[in-house]
């Protein structure tokens, strides 16, 4: 289970790789927080129940990660802490996070470019693209 | 791809044929010098073109502009027209920042008379005009009145007080674009607009104080009051969260849209739907709310501009007046007649990173800049040159309207990061006597002069090709970045 930055021109790219889908969605949570420089403050820590839904599984994570940018622009929380079960084009589960302390980049948004998520006997692979 | 598979027209010229692969439905036309389209072959900017010559309706060429490189789904530089109203409109191929664009204000105040206050000036535009990542500090307007922003773009701003009637007359579409319907723009996406009219944002977006280094078009510069050694002012922002939400939520509802009319595409990042039906309306009424949020925005910023402009210059230079040269999109889709192979017909012109460059005599054009035709605005990279150019008779037939927009990115940002230490270009840039206001290190070691090409050179290629002339070149005397 990781995350690496892929080279691109202009924005930003991230490989994924995980054992199974909750922690393929997690793992995608935690780089693009790490790409945006996100800092979690030290107290303040909440909880929040997540249900979202998508055409496929691409479309879910697209989904997913842009309830996140929008949860942390507008009420300036991310979270570091992912109880997920997704099934299909259903994702539902248990947000762990805190208020965010600094953040030195914006990400305007998650693109299907290129986007797949190719599954085998490892695990679960693929490569989300932001706009930045 | 190899350069062996492109066709040279000209210097300037190359084309990728319509046979390079079986699912393009039109050719692609690369405006590039033989070096600046080598720089490119590495990444993916020629592979997304081709990609965007398989979206239904498209008429003409795709075209990509020298500044080109790779996006998502679309290439920046690229520009594709499809038929209206049967052809499709592509949210991905405008971008989520829908509307971003640049304006340029020009004044008479002598950069020498202003060299004692340039720090000043900096610190006012700084603290005037909020920016950083996700900032809002703008204005708090209720979904009432942010409706009134999204149908009456720069219109609303001069009710409100911000905006001059030339400001108006000298921006893109007038500062409004009509069919903006609010209703067609998700809560989510009013709710992040509220409060960031009037800011800036972060990434590559800026504010520039900069001085005009060389004329060299006089009749236009003079029609557009532009003086050698003398200040202008450049604007660099779009939508904010209001119009990369739009897209966010056209993008992912359109995934459907292609099913249910049968497009095939090699890229889900290009989805779209056909410009007559109930989807293809429906974004293109909430793109125009996007587009009228940014002009908007921008009219604000400007406005404080000329505020700080006051507070710091006033009683110490002549004249510190900051007047509109013009305001210009370059993430825009525009419904728009132009001659195809003889035949002259509607079309919705995708730009994204492409600035639409109107030739002289068209209408569209306020009437002061119908004899050189329409200002082009042209940022460089931080702490380099930007270029003032007008569009060409040569650019109405060839390239739909449509020049460069920047220099064009050519190194990726993990890479400048690791290359370039933000506090060392700081200091760099400091020296060469530029001010420097910037709310993240990271976020300037990312925008460093050397992740982009060099922005005489893509003049340059445009000049040579025809589709813009060169008028004025800028250089900078400060930087203010999110």
């Amino acid at each position: 289970m990781g995350y690496r930055e892929i080279e691109h021109t202009a924005d930003w790219t991230l490989e994924v790789w995980a054992g199974n889908l909750a922690e393929l969605f997690s793992e995608a949570a935690r780089g693009m927080y790490a790409l945006s420089g996100v800092r979690l403050a030290e107290g303040g820590r909440s909880e929040r129940l997540v249900s979202l839904r998508g055409d496929d599984l691409e479309s879910l994570l697209v989904t997913f990660l842009t309830e996140l940018l929008f949860i942390g622009e507008q009420e300036k929380t991310a979270f570091d802490r992912f109880d997920l079960d997704v099934d299909g084009g259903a994702l539902e589960g248990t947000l762990g996070g805190a208020p965010i302390a600094g953040q030195s980049k914006e990400i305007k948004a998650v693109t299907f470019y290129n986007l797949h998520i190719d599954h085998d006997p490892h695990g679960y692979r693929t490569r989300v693209t932001f706009d930045v | 791809m190899n350069v062996k598979d492109l066709r040279p027209i000209n210097e300037y010229e190359w084309e990728i044929p319509a046979s390079y692969r079986k699912d393009m439905r039109v050719p692609v036309r690369i405006f590039a010098t033989r070096e600046l389209l080598e720089g490119v072959l590495d990444d993916k900017s020629l592979e997304q073109a081709v990609n965007a010559a398989t979206l239904p309706g498209l008429v003409g060429h795709v075209l990509v502009m020298p500044d080109m490189h790779q996006g998502y789904g679309f290439p920046i530089g690229g520009v594709a027209a499809t038929r209206y109203p049967e052809g499709v409109i592509s949210p991905g191929a405008i971008g989520y920042d829908i509307n971003c664009g640049v304006r340029l204000l020009a004044s008479r105040i002598e950069a020498q008379a202003a060299a004692p206050f340039m720090d000043d000036l900096a610190t006012a535009v700084d603290s005037y005009c909020p920016s950083g990542v996700g900032k809002s500090g703008g204005l708090s307007l209720a979904v009432a009145e942010l409706d009134r922003v999204c149908r009456e773009g720069s219109h609303w701003a001069q009710q409100e007080g911000f905006a001059s009637e030339q400001d108006l007359r000298r921006t893109e579409a007038g500062g409004r674009m009509a069919g903006a319907d609010p209703a067609k723009v998700s809560a989510r996406a009013k709710q992040r607009g509220r409060t960031q009219v009037g800011t800036l944002g972060a990434g590559n977006h800026f504010i520039e104080i900069d001085r005009v280094d060389r004329v060299v078009h006089p009749e236009a510069a003079r029609i557009m009051g532009l003086e050698e050694g003398c200040l202008v002012v450049q604007i660099h922002c779009g939508s904010r969260g209001f119009g990369h939400q739009i897209c966010s939520d056209y993008v992912q509802s359109f995934q459907g849209a292609v099913q249910r009319y049968g497009i095939q595409l090699p890229d889900r990042e290009l989805v779209c739907a056909p410009l007559d039906s109930p989807e293809g309306r429906d974004y293109l009424a909430a793109m125009h709310c996007a587009a009228n949020f940014a002009f908007a925005n921008r009219q604000v910023l400007a406005f404080h501009a000329r505020r700080a402009f006051e507070d710091v210059l006033a009683g110490k230079v002549h004249n510190w007046h900051l007047h509109q040269v013009y305001d210009i999109a370059h993430n825009m889709g525009k419904i728009e007649t132009h001659t195809i192979d003889g035949e002259t017909m509607q079309v919705c012109v995708h730009r994204k990173g492409a600035t639409r460059a109107f030739g002289p005599g068209s209408p569209e054009l306020p009437e002061e800049y119908r004899p050189i035709g329409q200002p082009v605005l042209v940022p460089g990279s931080m702490g380099t040159a930007s270029w003032v150019l007008v569009g060409t008779s040569a650019s109405m037939q060839r390239s739909f309207g449509s020049t460069c927009h920047g220099a064009g990115r050519t190194m990726s940002r993990s890479k400048a990061k690791q290359s370039v230490r933000g506090d060392e270009l700081r200091r760099t840039l400091e020296a060469e006597g530029i001010h420097i206001r910037a709310g993240s290190l990271a976020g300037l070691a990312e925008e460093a002069p050397q992740a982009y090409k060099d922005v005489d050179e893509v003049v340059e290629t445009v000049a040579g090709a025809g589709i813009a002339l060169p008028v004025a070149r800028l250089v900078p005397l400060a930087v203010i970045k999110g």
